[in-house]
Formats: C-alpha cells, structure tokens, sequence
C-alpha cells in the first residue's frame, strides 16, 4: 500500500501524568459534534463516545495498587489504517491534507468491517436513529451533521474546526494555519492542559516537540499502524499496559523498530 | 363475396414502429411526467428584481451578500439590511412601494422574510465561499449563473422526496450541462477541483 505523504501532519499528544480524569474532553467532544445520549446512558457497552476515557490499573494490591486514566480518540493511523483498509464502500479514508481519516456518514452502508479492524475501538455503529430529549436539538451544532441509523461514526480531530481555521485563513488570504489556530474541543476543554494539539511535521509546533520526547509512546505501537496521538508518561506501567508485551522486553525501543 | 384487400405491414416495420412509440413514450415519461409528479413548484415570497439593484442601482453583489470577518458568509441578507434603504423609498416603482410595505409588516412582527434557497446543499456538505470567493477568486456566476441580471425570481422547485430544490440536480432534467451554473452535484464540484488542481479529498467537501 503507497500511503500519500503529507505536509502536514495533525496529531495530539495526551499527558497520562496530568489526566485527572475528570471527563471534561468527553463532555466537550460530545456537545461540540452532536453525539446523541441514550435512554440509559448508564449501559457503557452501547453509549456513543468518540472520546472514551478509560479507567486502567496496575492489577496489584494493597499498598503497590496504582491506577490512571487513558483518554482515547481517534487514533488517526497514518499507516496501513486498518479501518480504511478494510472499507468496501470508500466511506472512510486518509486522502486529505493532514492526514485526519475521513468518515463520511452518507457514503457509509454500515458493514461494520472497519469497526472489527480497528484496533483501538474508537468506531461506533448507530444501531437506532439519533432521539435528542426535548429541547436539546436547538443546541445541536450546524456544523457537523448528524449520523442516522445504520452507520458508522468516529472521532474526526473536529474536522469541521479545521474548515472553520481554513475558512478564516481563506479569508485573509492566507493558506498556513497558524499555531493553535484549529484544536480539538477535548484540546480546548481539557483543564490541566493534558492534550496538546497541533502539527507533528512541524518542528516549531508544541506537539511535535513532546512526540519527540524519549518518554512519548503510542498505543499498539508495533501494529505499524503509525497512531497520530502519542501518549506521555512517567510511570513505566502504565507504558506496558499500552501494548502486548513479554514480561522481559525492553518498551523503551519499541518507537525504532520499522514496518 | 369479394373481400376489400387490407394493406399488410410487414413485421419488421410494425417492430420498428412499437420501438420507436415505445422509446419516445419512455423518454416522454422520464423527462415530462415524471419530473412534474416529482417536483412540486414554489413562488418566492416576494418577486425580487436584482437587475433593479445591480444594474439601475449600480451595486455589486457583495454589497448585500456579504461576509463576516470570520469568513462566514451570511448568504441572502436580513430584512433588517433591506430595510436599511428601503426605509423612505429610493425611487418611484410600485414594487418598491409594495416592498416597503411588505417589509414592514414583517418588521413588526418581528419576522423574516422566508426565501427559499435555490442552491441549499444537503446537511453532510461543507462549503466555504471565503475560500472559493476570497481565496479561489471565483466569480459569483461560476456556480450561480447571470441571478445578478435577473429581473424575476424563478419558480422554486423541491423534489417532493429529498426534499432539495432543483437547483442541485440541475435544472435540464437530462442531467446535461452547458454552463458551469446548470448543476450543483458533487461531480460538477469535482469537476473543478480537478482543473483547479484542488485536493478531491473526501474531508474537504464533506462533513
């Protein structure tokens, strides 16, 4: 597979270590693209979350008991993407400027193959259509539109907050966005400035900068999927669980090995 | 008994002749019954004379259809910026006086006045006019035609099950194109791109 090399490159990186885990990028991502809430939103197996955030321990006890919290979008393979690869319909694929992979809703039939061939479980099938409790349509945003039944939907890096930046940039003539001038709504609502959003081709961006870091890692990473979200942390248990490895292996070097 | 002799046609030609009544019945069927049962055919609100603006008035069409600092385009303008001239009457024509009235009415009652849109694109388009108008350096006519001369407002015409004006099909039901203006469908948008050498990207037209 030739993959289009890209000028630009969006990614995020998440500080493990600054999550508090209080779900305000869940809550952020949910109003900002007009994800529907269920009847029971208490049954997590089938609630919509295009950013999910997780829950994970070190499974020791008493007093060596650690645990974390694992904010998880899109992860935007840039390599390989499994779902793309997978999509008989052309629904969903990485052909833009910035790498995000695309989705598009009225394209999709809803074989759900991409939803078994991603890795990461960041993929929702909408097996009712969108019910918003009275009201709550008059705040849905004009911007992204609604999934119905039959499709499937996943986090997009707000895609449409880019258009918006490129349409004021169009605006001023110009064709470069500017650092920090289009960011997630997770990036925005998050309070402790975990997630760094931005251009990971580019040196001079913040998010480029912490990918670099020696402490930087990315889920799965020895897929060969190629994530644009890497993750940041401290604690070298939380870095083992983020991939299957042998109890003596050394993590640390996974990032050099190539596919 | 002697029988009047019938003229016989032979079976190639009465062939010939179902085919063609057939094929002319079809096409007659397709491009003249059908698209009347499917389109149901609206007035505009008001009749809107642009060339009364563009031409006897001299304005250019972003001095009503304008943008936001943003780069939102606001589309067809508000009452209020209508009424922003047509308060006291700028000329001497019935239609403006009736104009007048008609806004006005509206004015207190506190509503809009309900245009119907020719060129609205479904709800899983994104379109920016900042980037094809400021950026791009397309003219208004490329996608929307000679409106800015138009003294009438055309008939409004909804397909009565997608619910979108006639406009995005195109107004020739045989689908064919002369003009860059004639159709609004996503190939007449790729169409462009690809002489632009714009991206046909998925995400760059759609949301």
């Amino acid at each position: 597979m030739n993959e289009t090399q890209f000028r630009l490159k969006y990614g995020m990186v998440i500080d493990l270590d600054k999550c508090v885990g209080c779900g305000a990028c869940m809550v952020a991502c949910q109003s900002e693209n007009n994800l529907y809430v269920r009847l029971d939103e208490s049954d997590k197996l089938r609630s919509t979350t295009w950013m999910r955030l997780y829950r994970i321990n070190n499974g020791e006890k008493f007093p060596e008991a650690k645990f974390s919290f694992f904010p998880r979008p899109c992860m935007q393979c840039g390599h390989h993407t499994p779902c793309v690869s997978v999509c008989p319909a052309t629904a969903t694929t990485v052909d833009e400027e910035g790498g995000i992979v695309s989705q598009i809703y009225t394209r999709c039939i809803g074989c759900r193959y991409c939803v078994a061939a991603c890795p990461y479980h960041v993929r929702y099938f909408n097996w009712w259509d969108p019910v918003f409790p009275e009201g709550m349509e008059k705040s849905l945003s004009p911007d992204v539109s609604p999934r119905m039944r039959g499709v499937v939907e996943k986090c997009t890096f707000c895609h449409h907050r880019l258009m918006k930046a490129k349409q004021k940039a169009a605006m001023e003539k110009r064709r470069d966005l500017k650092e920090n001038e289009y960011i997630t709504a997770c990036t925005q609502a998050c309070p402790t400035g975990a997630i760094t959003f931005g251009d990971l081709n580019n040196p001079e961006h913040q998010v480029a900068k912490l990918a670099a870091r020696p402490d930087a890692f990315r889920l799965l990473e020895r897929l060969g999927t190629e994530p644009k979200v890497y993750y940041l942390t401290k604690h070298d248990w939380i870095r083992k669980l983020a991939d299957n490895y042998l109890p003596e292996e050394d993590f640390r070097n996974v990032k050099k090995q190539k596919h | 008994m002697e029988k009047a002799e019938k003229k016989e046609y032979s079976p190639a030609v009465i062939g010939w002749f179902l085919c063609v009544v057939g094929f002319v019945g079809a096409l007659f069927v397709g491009w003249v019954i059908f698209p009347a049962l499917l389109y149901s055919s609206m007035e505009q609100p008001f009749p809107f004379n642009h060339k009364a603006h563009t031409e006897n008035a001299g304005m250019g069409c972003d001095e009503c259809h304008v943008f936001k600092q943003d780069g939102f385009f606001t589309g067809i303008p508000k009452l209020a910026r209508c009424m922003d001239c047509h308060e006291s009457l700028q000329g001497k024509s019935e239609a403006e006086k009736k104009f007048q009235a008609y806004g006005q009415k509206l004015m207190e009652e506190g509503k809009e006045i309900p245009w119907l849109v020719y060129s609205k694109q479904p709800d899983c388009v994104y379109f920016s006019h900042a980037a094809h108008v400021k950026m791009g350096q397309q003219k208004c006519e490329t996608c929307h035609g000679p409106i800015g001369t138009s003294e009438q407002p055309r008939v409004y015409k909804k397909n009565r099950i997608t619910g979108y004006s006639i406009d995005i099909w195109g107004r020739r039901i045989s689908g064919i194109k002369f003009n860059t203006w004639d159709r609004m469908k996503m190939d007449d948008c790729g169409e462009c791109h690809d002489k632009n050498k714009t991206s046909n990207a998925c995400f760059v037209c759609h949301k």
